[in-house]
């Protein structure tokens, strides 16, 4: 009946705690230091982890770079977007806006491009199918990371954060060749 | 005057005003989830996409006032009838300044009422995250402001009137386990109240046009300040009401009231720095960050939950072994009353946060692992094991004690109240489950259109996504019918339910009306003493050995998830 009474002891603190809660306690701590490592761990020997390189920009200067890019190396359109095939470890860029992911990309095979992304007005999520790569497009922020596309095909880019009433319709693409 | 009632089912003591704003927050807050489950019933039927109920514009509106009724409104005014009660009731003293405390409930009141009207206006459909440079109309964020306001004055009468119990020596020792967790849950909250001020008002000035720019990830780490630590004063108050009913239904005595309450402190401590999970994918923060917030700041407070989690079924094996139920492993858990929603409800509760939510939510927090999971809707499914099955839950099986104890009145259709947690328990399990396998298909949450109608190009998601957002969604049907159950038996006894003497009344008790001063015969309650103290029984092996086998499942459970999760991460496209 102590849940919702004062302790029966007055100096609660005192009160030598039982050996199953000291196990438990031991064990779940053990269990997130192990998760804590993980992370460390996986920056060392895993492929999977987020660059924190970023800077910040303006719907103008990224969409100048994004043009750029575009004039360079299109090699064609679809649905009215160019298509853009930007030479093996270069500078690539997408930028999601109302309600389009911009341009369409083709890449090759495990080979590895720096990826720059922004968005021009809202926030949109950038999110890779199927591979299922999910990241955060917040506009003023050039988001850059290196990515090294390791399966040939064809993926979608859905906007997985609500940009408002044509979300649904953002959809983008990037093609992989081997 | 005498001015406390004494309880004559429970024994507890409830001073007037203390009782008025009890009832008064606990039924807003119910008004606030039936309106959420109405609305989810909009989300939902348009989730599943062989039905895709609403239009586009509809759906975001009604996704937008389903997640801030239910989280904000529903579960902070039903927090604050849990502060007035863990102060005033469970410490036997006077509410301090009641007038304040009305006040703050008004605002809160008006807050909602505001913010609601923006929702439903249609032109503020921008999620309960608000995330700039989306804008809502600036009523829209006064209307949070102005809640917030309020509950920060209700939690302010709420530590007065902890400093009245102790200034008119109410209670003998230290305060309860209970209270003590009640404690945990209001600092948590100035906190919370603090990010939210410190981002909703630029974001209010900035909709009315008095400041021309605010940076969007600035937003996000602040606001999150605010989404993220809002979320520990929810844990730290259902972990609070399990304790409560645990007492109340067995007896339970907390296996150590040292460890539990250092695992309350660990809340106070870590939990609200833990909000980076939040924005692992966001351009720009840094790895040490990140891997200290999530780790130092998150894990410390996920081993408070885990303390709970054996302490509180610890506590409740314990007093049932003591009566002798002492038959294998689980002859205390078998034996337990499955029958009585106030426990069904708990355990439920407890089971589900723990194996879902908290198993889920260490998984997604993950530093890498977010990559896989950001923004699906595996997101919102961990989080309705946390704050529906988990909290929700937890505050409907106190209802049901409530009912009587605090409204005095006798619960109406005792069968639906006993169905009740399975119903809405189990469907919400089945909701979750399925959403997390659609999530983890990467389908999108805050999304109208899995098929993407109209957009320029296509994608398709598998087969099989679709057939888990349909199981999902009849799951998140049941759902509903168990929120409307617990509507019907509440709404029903307080309207119709047969009154128990002596009785306060539920409208007089806050309209002024002329009350019988018989029911408030009380003048002063005898002091609060301490518990008894019990022999100690020195046994070598474990008190709880059940428990603790649910535990080692639990770990079990979490590390086979954990590491499947990294697995899958490693399948994806390198990156760095
Ligand atoms: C009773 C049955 C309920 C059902 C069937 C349900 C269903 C859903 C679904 C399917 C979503 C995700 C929609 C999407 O992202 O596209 C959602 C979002 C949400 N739900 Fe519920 N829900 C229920 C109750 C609750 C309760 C009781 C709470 C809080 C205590 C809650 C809080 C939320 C929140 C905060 C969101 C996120 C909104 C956003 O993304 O801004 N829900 N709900
Ligand atoms: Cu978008
Ligand atoms: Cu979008």
């Amino acid at each position: 009946m102590t849940s919702f009474l004062p302790p029966a002891e007055r100096i609660w603190w005192k009160v030598p705690v039982g050996r199953q809660e000291l196990i438990w306690i031991a064990i779940a701590l053990t269990w997130c230091i192990i998760m804590f490592l993980m992370m460390p761990i996986w920056h060392v020997y895993g492929k999977q982890n987020l660059s924190t390189e970023a800077y910040q920009t303006t719907p103008a200067k990224f969409g100048a770079k994004v043009e750029e890019m575009v004039s360079q190396y299109k090699v064609g359109e679809e649905a009215g977007v160019p298509i853009v095939e930007p030479p093996v470890g270069s500078d690539v860029y997408m930028l999601g806006r109302l309600w389009q992911w911009y341009p369409v990309l083709k890449l090759k095979k495990d080979q590895e491009y720096r990826l720059h992304l922004s968005s021009m007005d809202w926030q949109h999520g950038w999110s890779l199918q199927p591979d299922n790569i999910n990241l955060q497009i917040v506009p003023g922020y050039d988001m850059v990371l290196k990515i090294t596309p390791d399966k040939a095909g064809e993926y979608g880019v859905v906007c997985n954060e609500y940009c408002g009433i044509g979300h649904h319709t953002m959809v983008g693409k990037i093609y992989v060749e081997e | 005057m005498a001015e406390f009632r004494e309880c004559p089912d429970s024994g507890f003591y409830f001073h007037k005003s203390a009782e008025s704003l009890m009832k008064i927050n606990a039924v807003t807050g119910v008004v606030a989830l039936l309106v959420a489950g109405l609305l989810a019933i909009g989300v939902i039927l348009t989730r599943w996409q062989e039905v895709h109920w609403l239009p586009a514009d509809k759906f975001y509106m009604v996704l937008t006032g389903h997640g801030i009724n239910a989280l904000i409104f529903w579960i902070i005014f039903f927090e604050m009838a849990i502060l007035h009660f863990a102060a005033s009731t469970l410490l036997r003293c006077r509410l301090a300044t009641p007038r304040w405390a009305w006040a703050g409930y008004f605002l809160m009141l008006i807050g909602a009422i505001m913010n609601n009207v923006a929702v439903f206006s249609g032109n503020s459909s921008v999620m309960m995250t608000s995330y700039v440079p989306m804008q809502a109309e600036p009523h829209f964020y006064l209307g949070l402001i102005l809640f917030a306001v309020g509950a920060l004055i209700q939690v302010f009468v709420f530590f007065g009137t902890l400093v009245v119990a102790q200034q008119e020596k109410t209670y003998e020792g230290s305060v309860p386990l209970v209270t003590f967790g009640a404690i945990t849950a209001a600092i948590i909250a100035v906190f919370t109240i603090a990010s939210g001020a410190i981002i909703l008002i630029p974001t209010f000035l900035w909709s009315i046009g008095y400041i021309s720019h605010i940076d969007a990830e600035m937003y996000r780490v602040i606001w999150w300040g605010l989404g993220h630590s809002s979320q520990q004063i929810n844990v730290s108050a259902h972990v609070s009401v399990w304790y409560l009913l645990a007492g109340i239904l067995f007896g339970a005595k907390p296996m150590s009231e040292k460890v539990s309450r250092f695992a309350f402190l660990l809340y106070i401590f870590f939990l609200q720095l833990a909000s980076a999970h939040h924005i692992l994918v966001d351009p720009g923060i840094s790895t040490e960050w990140k891997i200290f917030n999530t780790s130092y700041a998150m894990y410390l407070a996920v081993l408070a939950s885990m303390i709970h989690g054996l302490t509180v079924p610890g506590a409740i094996e314990v007093a049932q072994r003591k009566k002798g139920l002492t038959k294998g492993l689980y002859e205390w858990l078998r034996k337990a009353p499955w029958g009585n929603p106030v426990f069904s409800g708990m355990f439920i509760s407890l089971v589900t946060f723990g194996f879902i939510g908290g198993i889920t939510g260490v998984v997604m927090g993950t530093e890498q692992i977010n990559l896989i999971i950001h923004n699906t809707i595996y997101v919102p499914a961990h989080f309705h094991a946390t704050v529906v099955t988990g909290t929700t839950l937890a505050f409907m099986a106190l209802t049901y004690l409530l009912i009587p104890v605090l409204f005095r009145r006798q619960m109406i259709l005792p069968w639906v109240a006993k169905m009740q947690p399975y119903v809405f328990g189990g469907g919400m399990t089945i909701m979750i489950l399925f959403m997390l396998g659609a999530g983890t298909l990467g389908v999108s949450r805050r999304h109208w259109d899995m098929d993407f109608a109209g957009a320029l190009m296509a994608f398709e998601y598998p087969a099989i996504a679709y057939t888990l957002m349909a199981v999902g969604a009849i799951g998140g049907l049941l759902g509903i019918l168990g929120g409307g159950m617990y509507l019907l038996v509440t709404v029903g006894s307080l309207l119709f339910g047969k009154k128990l003497e002596p009785s306060a009344g539920f409208l007089e008790s806050f309209v002024g009306k002329a009350l019988d001063p018989s029911v408030y015969s009380v003048k002063k309650p005898d002091l609060l003493a301490m518990a008894p103290k019990e022999e100690e029984e020195h046994t070598s092996g474990f008190e709880a050995p059940g428990t603790f086998g649910l535990a080692m499942l639990l770990l079990v459970t979490f590390v086979v998830y954990y590491f499947i999760n990294w697995k899958y991460l490693a399948s994806v496209w390198p990156l760095g």
